[in-house]
C-alpha cells in the first residue's frame, strides 16, 4: 500500500540532474535509509535522468516527470518518465557498455541503475518517450 | 565541481571536489586534458578524496583520461573514492586498467 506520495517536473536541463536526486533522495528519508541506500537512490535517479536529458530529449528541450511513491513495506519506487524519442530496442539499450552516444559516455546507465536498486523495469515507444521505474526497498538504520 | 592541478615534472595531481554528473563533468574534462596534452607526464593521480557524489559519468571521466594517457605510455591512478564511487567503478572494470583505492574517511 503507498502511504505516501510526490510528483515533480522538471525541464530537461541538465542542471536539474543534482536537482532530481536530492529531491527524490530527501523526500525518500522519511524511512530512515542508511546514508549508503540514499547514495544508491541518488545514483540510481540521476542516471535515469541523464539518460532523459541526453537520449530522450537529444536535440529539444522537455519535461521530465518524476514520481516517487513510499510504500508501507519500506520500498520506494521511483518512475521516470519522458515524452522524448523513445528507444527502439530495450534489450540491447540494457546491454553494459552499449552507448549510441560516443565520447565520454561509458553505456553503463542502464548497468548501474540495476546494480544500485532491486528492480529496474525500461518501457517505450518509439516517438513517444520511455518511462524507467526504479524499486528499492529501505532497511535503514533502525530497523 | 573544480578541479586543482599540480604538476611535479612526473607527476600530474589532480584533484577533484563536488559532485560529479554528466552536467559537471565536461569542464573539468577539457582542464585535465588540457594538461595532459601539456605536460605528457608519466602518471595522472585523480583523487576523489572530496568528491560528495559520483554516477557512471565518472567513469567516463576514468576512461577517458586512461585512453588519452596510453597514446603515450602514462599511468592512471584513482584514490580517496567514497564507498559509493568505488562501487560504480568496479562495476565498470575499471580496477582492472588502473590503480583504484578507496578514501580513509
Amino acid at each position: 500500500m503507498i502511504i505516501n506520495e510526490f510528483k515533480m517536473t522538471v525541464d530537461s536541463r541538465s542542471v536539474n540532474e543534482s536537482f532530481a536526486r536530492a529531491t527524490v533522495a530527501t523526500f525518500s528519508a522519511q524511512l530512515d535509509p542508511t546514508l549508503e541506500e540514499i547514495n544508491d537512490i541518488k545514483t540510481a535517479v540521476s542516471e535515469a535522468v541523464t539518460n532523459c536529458i541526453v537520449h530522450g530529449y537529444k536535440n529539444c528541450l522537455g519535461k521530465i516527470y518524476i514520481t516517487v511513491k513510499i510504500h508501507d513495506d519500506s520500498k520506494v519506487v521511483v518512475t521516470i518518465r519522458d515524452k522524448g524519442c523513445g528507444i527502439s530496442d530495450i534489450k540491447k539499450a540494457r546491454e553494459p557498455l552499449f552507448t549510441t552516444l560516443g565520447g565520454d559516455r561509458a553505456g553503463l546507465g542502464f548497468s548501474v541503475m540495476e546494480s544500485f536498486t532491486d528492480k529496474l523495469t525500461v518501457r517505450s515507444k518509439v516517438g513517444f518517450g520511455t518511462t524507467v521505474t526504479l524499486c528499492k526497498r529501505i532497511h535503514g538504520r533502525t530497523k | 565541481m573544480s578541479v586543482k592541478i599540480q604538476f611535479d615534472g612526473e607527476t600530474l595531481y589532480c584533484q577533484l571536489n563536488g559532485e560529479i554528473d554528466h552536467h559537471t563533468t565536461l569542464p573539468i574534462r577539457l582542464d585535465i586534458d588540457d594538461r595532459i596534452e601539456n605536460c605528457r607526464p608519466q602518471k595522472v593521480i585523480l583523487d576523489f578524496t572530496d568528491v560528495t557524489f559520483m554516477d557512471s559519468s565518472g567513469i567516463g571521466l576514468v576512461m577517458g583520461r586512461y585512453k588519452l594517457l596510453s597514446e603515450f605510455n602514462g599511468k592512471l591512478e584513482v584514490t580517496g573514492l567514497s564507498s559509493n564511487s568505488y562501487k560504480v567503478m568496479r562495476l565498470a572494470g575499471l580496477d582492472r586498467i588502473a590503480n583504484i583505492s578507496k578514501g580513509v574517511k
